[in-house]
């Protein structure tokens, strides 16, 4: 009951202006902690958007977090993917590891372990894309690290569930 | 039909039968005051400040039922009715406030007068809206109003710009009586209701503990509960907001439970072995330390808004929706199975509990020659006998005492901020009340400090000229900030002496309003009756104890069954773990 776990939530929302900031606002207000959040558009002709949010909390704050994003008047749907079955999820990120020589050679190495996929080049740099879960992307950061990694963006976790079962009816 | 925003936006409210609506007029609202002025479908309640107009609303909006409506103009209009809003949110009050907002062109320039309002209000309302396009208007305000009464009741903003106010467009007549996204529930899943009914039958020492949400589901909810009180033959404890669904005078109420309630009250909480909680939200100054709580009940929780479920205390059988559809449903359903509580175990249950009512906890050591505060709210409920009084409360020691002393027979009667504590609430309430109810007898009991926090509105009130009562319990000390100083503090009173209180009499007149004052307990009584019968308003000035505690009381930390009785009680009021708490 008190154990500590993460959750990932689907929230589709109504796309309208300050949406995305209510959601956000009822996290900070109420003190519970976000570990990722991702938005976008996701079906233009009805006008929503999916909201992935990943959180930590024991059962009782999990359940509040459910109950109280169900609250925000222009929440359509909120599910909590790890009480309804298998999901996957995958993240983007983009690292840019500036390196000469060997270390230069070794970061394309490591990258073709991951495949991850190289975007952009320069003399002295590399940019990187991977998708995956976050502990992939987790464990490809640390292994760059050494080889000359100055910067990273990643996108926060998107998620959808197993199977041919749709969140909302089409 | 072509109508400008503002006339669009007086009319949509006129067919949802508002009619009043409380404001003040500024820069980005004059289009909506203009539109006020050439109509007389709706009334406009001049008020002196912003926050005040909120709470007149509130007050008209709980002792109706209805949805308070509030005009203010942009950027301090709306930054002056947050705490007004922060006060309907917490108690679950509809409101609709329409803010102005500087035109659309001129959003985000820092224009004069411009403040974000839908930001600063986000997290003080239950929904709101920045309405950039005169189509949405219309529509916005219908669905504004319909997202404030249903469901959980709540505050709404509606931010205008003042381009919007003055475009014009076609009135289309739209009707919102439900949405894509929001859905509120109204009934429970009839599995629950019959599991809830098999845990009830079963019980031993079951107690009903119900609030705000009984109230807000309509008077046949308050019916409902009452008969299902009776036909149970159960005991009944209220919160300060639930106070009046079931009238003090049932024989198996047992008065207000919490921080500040009866003896009685919490024993029964703490000793019950099913609690039926219908419509309130085990709130901190309820519990007390939930470490110890009701520690061996099965805990039954109706409520209509799911996150009131679990949210601090585990419930073992929820069921989500409106009051008044489930206790209907129950009481069927108890009806049909001509189910009841085994009678023994019942009759045990209220002996144990009479026990505790011997206790006779509300009883306080009377003086002939000081008035204490207790007695003055004694008198004034023996004079209010019969007369279907409305009264509101400001917050603090006097509130606490009206909800200990003062009975209430009838839902919608009682106006106090709970869930807040705002202090200044209670006289503009009071106006709102009186508004909606011009013949009745409204008395805002009040304490010193909070009355001078909206004393502004004594202007509004001779303006109106109608017969609101201000009782104010004068001890020149924030009295409940005094107690916990006395308490918590080793009676260091920092900053909580009232110093350079005004002659209220004098302040009174000075608004050619009636004052008193009344010192001599012998002339509570006539002075009582003097303001009751005085037709119109009156500000008296009643001279209590300075060092009066209020009691029983939970001390911060403590178990329901741990209730310091008096200043005699040598039970510790000071624990580590207390004094982090509020």
């Amino acid at each position: 009951m008190n154990d500590i776990n993460t959750h990932t939530f689907s929230v589709i929302v109504d796309n309208k202006s300050g949406v995305l900031a209510r959601v956000v606002g009822m996290f900070s207000a109420r003190g519970y902690n976000i570990e990722s959040l991702t938005v976008a558009e996701v079906d233009e002709d009805r006008n929503l958007s999916r909201v992935t949010v990943m959180v930590t909390g024991t059962t009782m704050v999990i359940e509040q977090i459910k109950a109280q994003l169900e609250r925000i008047v222009p929440v359509r749907k909120v599910v909590d993917l790890n009480n309804e079955g298998s999901f996957v999820n995958r993240e983007l990120l983009l690292v840019k590891v500036k390196a000469k020589g060997e270390r230069r050679v070794e970061s394309l190495r490591v990258a073709d372990i991951f495949r991850a996929r190289v975007i952009d080049s320069s003399n002295q740099s590399f940019v990187f894309e991977l998708t995956g879960s976050a502990k992939k992307l987790d464990a490809f950061i640390k292994l760059m690290q050494p080889l000359g990694l100055v910067e990273v963006s990643r996108t926060g976790a998107v998620a959808i569930l197993r199977g041919e079962k749709a969140l909302l009816k089409r | 039909m072509r109508l400008s925003g503002s006339e669009i936006i007086i009319k949509t409210l006129a067919d949802l039968n508002v009619e009043v609506i409380f404001g003040y007029p500024g820069g980005a609202v004059l289009p909506i005051y203009d539109a006020i002025f050439k109509q007389n479908r709706i009334r406009h309640v001049l008020v002196r400040h912003e926050q005040a107009a909120v709470h007149m609303a509130e007050g008209y909006a709980r002792s109706t039922g209805k949805v308070g409506v509030i005009l203010v103009t942009s950027g301090p209009g709306a930054t002056n009715a947050v705490t007004g809003l922060t006060d309907a949110l917490m108690d679950s009050i509809p409101l609709l406030c329409l803010t102005g907002q500087v035109p659309t062109h001129l959003i985000g320039t820092d224009a004069f007068q411009e403040a974000d309002t839908v930001g600063i209000t986000a997290s003080c309302t239950k929904h709101n809206y920045l309405v950039k396009d005169i189509e949405d208007l219309e529509s916005t305000i219908a669905e504004g109003f319909y997202v404030a009464r249903s469901g959980r009741p709540g505050p709404v903003v509606i931010d205008l710009p003042k381009d919007v106010q003055n475009s014009v467009t076609n009135f289309k007549s739209i009707k919102v009586k439900s949405m894509a996204s929001y859905k509120p529930a109204k009934k429970a899943k009839l599995n629950n209701v019959k599991l809830a009914i098999d845990a009830i039958v079963k019980a031993k020492k079951p107690i009903i503990y119900s609030g705000g949400g009984v109230i807000n589901s309509g008077t046949k909810a308050s019916r409902l509960l009452t008969d299902l009180v009776d036909y149970l033959n159960i005991p009944i404890t209220q919160t300060l907001m639930g106070l009046g669904a079931v009238s003090a005078n049932n024989k198996n109420f047992l008065g207000m439970l919490g921080m500040h309630g009866t003896y009685e009250a919490n024993m029964a909480m703490h000793d019950c072995d099913v609690m039926l909680c219908v419509g309130a939200r085990f709130d901190d100054r309820i519990t007390g330390n939930l470490k110890y709580f009701s520690p061996n009940s099965k805990k039954i929780h109706i409520d209509i808004d799911p996150s009131s479920i679990n949210k601090n205390v585990k419930i073992d059988i929820p069921l989500i929706g409106d009051c008044y559809y489930i206790l209907d449903m129950m009481l069927k359903e108890f009806k049909l199975a001509k189910s009841k509580i085994d009678k023994k175990s019942l009759n045990k249950w209220w002996n144990t509990i009479n026990k505790w009512q011997k206790k006779d906890c509300l009883s306080f050591s009377d003086s002939d020659k000081i008035i204490k505060p207790q007695k003055a709210l004694q008198v004034l409920n023996n004079e209010l006998k019969g007369r279907d009084a409305f009264i509101t409360t400001e917050v603090g020691q006097h509130q606490m005492w009206a909800a200990q002393y003062l009975d209430f027979y009838k839902p919608n009667r009682w106006m106090t901020s709970g869930g807040l504590g705002t202090m200044g609430y209670g006289f503009p309430a009071a106006i709102g009340v009186q508004v909606a109810h011009p013949k009745k007898p409204v008395i805002c009991v009040a304490g010193e400090a909070s009355f001078l926090m909206n004393m502004q509105e004594l202007s509004s009130l001779r303006q109106l000229n109608i017969p609101v009562k201000i009782f104010i319990l004068n001890n020149e000390y924030m009295g409940m900030v005094r107690q916990w100083q006395e308490f918590f503090h080793g009676g260091r009173y920092a900053e909580s002496y009232t110093d350079s209180l005004p002659d209220f009499i004098a302040l009174a007149n000075s608004f050619g309003i009636k004052g008193m004052r009344v010192t001599d307990p012998n002339e509570l009584k006539s002075s009582i009756n003097e303001m009751l019968d005085h037709d119109g308003p009156v500000l008296m000035d009643v001279c209590v104890a300075k060092m009066e505690n209020v009691f029983p009381m939970i001390p911060a930390g403590a178990a329901h069954n741990e209730m310091k009785l008096s200043d005699k009680d040598d039970k510790e009021t000071q624990t580590a773990e207390g004094l982090a708490l509020l």
